[in-house]
């Protein structure tokens, strides 16, 4: 377990390399410099702000002095767009962001996995239709249009939440359910086949044949096994839902990390966007590495062939 | 909702009395939650009651530093935080009353201003604000390094445009001086009869010296003193939490020198980017004041909340700008025909939406100064045009292709352009939509044809929409420069009388549209929403609402 777990760790470094020098070459790459404004600075400006953030070095040289940034002082940079530094933004906007993914997830989790266990049972029912077309319209329709409709029907028709804002814990109803309903029909149909492969197998028919009652069936020997899809792709679904999502940021004035994904890219804001790519691919590492734990701690399979 | 509901629901044999469980629970939830908003009242009415605005500023600020920021929710919010020397009167465009100076003198024509500064001013920490303050923050906006993209609003004081520029590095150059504590003079290059008008922006507000240097050098951007923890200030209100993305909150300054004449207690300002959430935060009691409504739902707004829509002149042009060295447009008959084949009236009625006017100029009507009338919708004459520079129904044009940003409603627009052009002239303009960066990269580098922008007025002049058109202009980027143009504007500097100044900016404007460098196409408007219970609220072409003189009041 222990080999396999540094094994992942490792990879999980070379992917985090790998991410920042790919994203700090096309940050490079692309058109127009932090400092292009709707009114049009003096080049001798512009210079001393390259200065002053230290883009008027080789590429090679900020290449590395970014990383030793990171490594020496911990610090993601200061953002050029915005008067505050990385560590600052991320540090505000992680927590709101995690809070909401994590209220997406339980909401996700909480009816996907349900809904895919009864479709699995009842395979081929109303239970089964009505659950698929249920997760079918969780995956197709977007973000931009269950927010404003979750906003017109119970806020403005039936008063029950507010509109947008960050204030009260009411505030992360909508946007919980608005974020997670593309993971809850994942999680659905990834239940659902998970089971169904499990429950067609020769042990489950040994328990039905022992005259076990079908919730104990289903309970403690099909659930175990027929979730493992589900969980890994709750790993870095996961990892997603906490990094933020900019539409539902938006639509709900959430003052999460995805926003920070696109005004950085928009203003051109190398260190912002370097540093909240760092963060999520870190994220992203950690995640997966946890699904692989915990894949393992339900399938001893899994461990077992990496020994 | 979370695992237990897994167990039950997967007890398979009473799977749909089951089923109904976790429903039931959802209910419950919702009636528990609609119980709990039935008795708590709107944010509206709380924050009526408490004397705070809610205000929405469509986006996280740059920063709160008057001399390093230059957009209007910058503004919004520095102006809540920072008082000049004259404030904005809160009914009348073109007035001013006092702020930190008490009164104003002028020499017989206009070029050395003397402020006499109150002393009963005070920094928010209680330090005295004096004349040392203003010399130290003219300073700071005009060193090189601050990096300032809007220094330029200093160059009409004698010798600043050379310490800014660094041709000079001594500051008693400079003509600005402080006789004693409570006296700014103010040595202009030359006549402006307007210098409070100009006064009244940021990039003119005192900074404290004290705190400033206390966080770092003069010339030094971006420091730690403007952090909610540090920030001093000098207005009627002063920071009391910022929050990234989601609010940046004031409240009442009790050392500023007129607090009890503030008719509030502190404002909210919320980031919000999306307008349509902005909209119907407004519909559910969220906001006071919108910072827009979008185009589609000003209809919608117009019907559902007549008393709160208000549409009103905003200083500003929105218009297309030419290349003139790109082949197609180097003659002035071909920009001219361009022009007269836009149907400014069907793009407003049609496409934004918002009760623009017509821009049948460049400067918007204003004041005193009267609107020119040469730009308007003529096809006949525009093919004629087009015909005698030698391309008779489009034919022979160059490839023609038309800037614009990536938004929705800059699509529309240039659609409709593109439908009108070929309509009237037989020319098919090619449309080239750039991310916003990209799209000023372009423009700045001139690699365009036609290009869309626009201009918003910084101070109550026609020259604030002139000056920029002059050789190498930083916000020229058409290639254009006219030397009698240029002629006009010199005479325009040299004279202190007003009757005189109007009608020469009003020559040079003529003459720029009978060029015709940028095709204009409406006068701005602003549409927003706002509270009954928002009093004196009036409008200004400006858009610099001193928040002092507000007072909130329950409508009902």
């Amino acid at each position: 377990m222990l080999r396999f777990i540094t094994n992942r760790l490792l990879q999980g470094i070379i992917v985090l390399i790998a991410l920042y020098t790919i994203t700090f070459f096309l940050i490079k790459a692309m058109p127009g410099d932090p400092f292009t404004g709707e009114k049009n600075i003096a080049e001798e400006t512009k210079q001393l702000m390259r200065e002053k953030y230290g883009l008027n070095e080789s590429v090679f040289h900020q290449y590395f002095l970014y990383l030793k940034n990171v490594f020496t002082e911990a610090s993601l940079g200061i953002s050029t767009s915005k008067a505050h530094s990385v560590n600052e933004m991320i540090g505000q906007s992680f927590p709101v962001s995690c809070i909401l993914g994590l209220t997406a997830l339980s909401f996700a989790i909480g009816l996907g996995v349900p809904i895919g266990v009864a479709s699995a049972v009842r395979k081929n029912s109303w239970v089964d239709y009505s659950g698929m077309a249920l997760a079918m319209i969780g995956i197709c329709v977007p973000a931009f249009t269950v927010g404003p409709l979750l906003q017109i029907m119970l806020s403005m028709k039936i008063p029950l939440f507010n509109v947008a804002g960050w204030e009260t814990p009411r505030d992360i109803i909508l946007p919980a359910i608005t974020l997670g309903l593309v993971t809850t029909a994942y999680i659905a149909r990834l239940t659902r086949s998970g089971m169904l492969e499990i429950l067609s197998q020769d042990y489950i028919r040994t328990a039905h044949a022992k005259g076990l009652p079908v919730s104990r069936v289903v309970c403690k020997h099909a659930l175990r096994g027929g979730l493992l899809p589900a969980v890994a792709y709750i790993g870095p679904a996961f990892a997603a839902l906490i990094s933020g999502s900019f539409i539902v940021e938006t639509i709900f004035q959430v003052p999460g990390m995805g926003q920070h994904f696109v005004n950085a890219t928009k203003a051109r804001d190398p260190f912002l966007l370097q540093g909240v790519v760092l963060f999520f691919g870190l994220l992203i590492v950690i995640m997966n590495l946890a699904a692989d734990i915990l894949t393992g701690f339900l399938n001893p399979r899994v461990r077992l062939g990496q020994e | 909702m979370s695992f237990p509901s897994i167990l039950t629901i997967a007890r398979i044999p009473k799977i749909r009395k089951k089923l109904l469980k976790p429903l039931q629970g959802v209910l419950a939830v919702i009636a528990c939650l609609s119980l709990w908003s039935c008795d708590s009242r709107s944010s509206v009415e709380v924050a009526t009651d408490k004397g705070i605005l809610i205000m929405g500023n469509s986006s996280e600020p740059k920063g709160l530093d008057p001399h390093v920021v230059s957009g209007v929710l910058e503004n919004n919010i520095i102006r809540s935080l920072f008082e000049g020397l004259v404030i904005e009167h809160h009914s009348k465009n073109g007035e001013y009353l006092p702020g930190v100076a008490e009164t104003v003198e002028r020499d017989e024509n206009s070029t050395v201003w003397t402020f006499h500064l109150r002393k009963e001013a005070r920094w928010s920490d209680g330090h005295p604000l004096t004349s040392e303050d203003f010399m130290f923050s003219f300073e700071r906006i005009l060193t090189p390094s601050l990096a300032s993209d809007y220094s330029f609003m200093l160059y009409y004081i004698k010798g600043a445009e050379d310490f800014h520029k660094g041709k000079t590095t001594d500051f008693s150059q400079v003509g600005v001086s402080a006789p004693d504590p409570h006296t700014l003079v103010v040595k202009l290059l030359g006549p402006l009869p307007f210098l409070p008008e100009i006064t009244k922006h940021y990039t003119w507000f005192p900074v404290p010296k004290h705190i400033v240097l206390k966080h770092g050098k003069i010339g030094e951007p971006f420091t730690d003193w403007t952090k909610p923890e540090n920030l001093v200030c000098n207005g009627s209100f002063k920071l009391k939490s910022w929050q990234i993305n989601d609010h940046i909150e004031v409240e009442r300054n009790p050392e500023y020198w007129d607090a009890r004449n503030v008719g509030i207690n502190g404002i909210r300002f919320l980031p919000i980017n999306n307008s349509y959430t902005e909209t119907r935060m407004f519909a559910s009691n969220q906001l006071h004041i919108t910072y827009r409504v979008p185009p589609e739902m000003i209809a919608y707004s117009g019907e559902h909340y007549p008393k709160n829509l208000r549409t009103e002149p905003w200083i500003g042009t929105y218009f297309i700008r030419c290349n003139v060295d790109a082949k197609a447009f180097t003659d002035k008959r071909v920009r001219k025909a361009f022009s007269m084949t836009i149907d400014q009236k069907s793009i407003i009625d049609n496409v934004t939406l918002g009760k623009q006017l017509p821009a049948t100029g460049l400067v918007p009507a204003f004041g005193d100064y009267p609107a020119s009338t040469p730009v308007s919708f003529d096809p006949e004459t525009a093919k004629k045009l087009l015909a005698e520079a030698g391309y008779p129904n489009g034919e022979g044009l160059p490839d023609i292709e038309f800037l614009t940003t990536d938004q929705d409603s800059a699509k529309a627009l240039a659609e409709a352009l593109q439908a009108m052009w070929l309509e009237h002239l037989g020319v098919t303009v090619k449309i080239r939509q750039l991310e916003w960066t990209t799209y000023l990269d372009t423009m700045f580098k001139q690699e365009y044809d036609l290009a869309a922008g626009g201009w918003i007025g910084d101070y109550l002049d026609p020259l604030t929409f002139l000056d920029m058109w002059i050789e190498g202009g930083g916000n020229n980027r058409t290639g254009w420069s006219n030397e009698q143009f240029e002629a006009l504007l010199d005479k325009v500097q040299q004279t202190g009388d007003q009757a005189t100044r109007y009608r020469l900016l009003k020559e040079a404007e003529d003459l720029f549209l009978e060029e015709r460098p940028v095709l204009p196409i409406y006068w701005y408007t602003r549409n927003y929403l706002i509270s009954e219970d928002v009093r004196g609220w009036n409008p200004l072409i400006l858009d610099n609402h001193p928040y002092k003189f507000l007072k909130l009041k329950a409508a009902n």
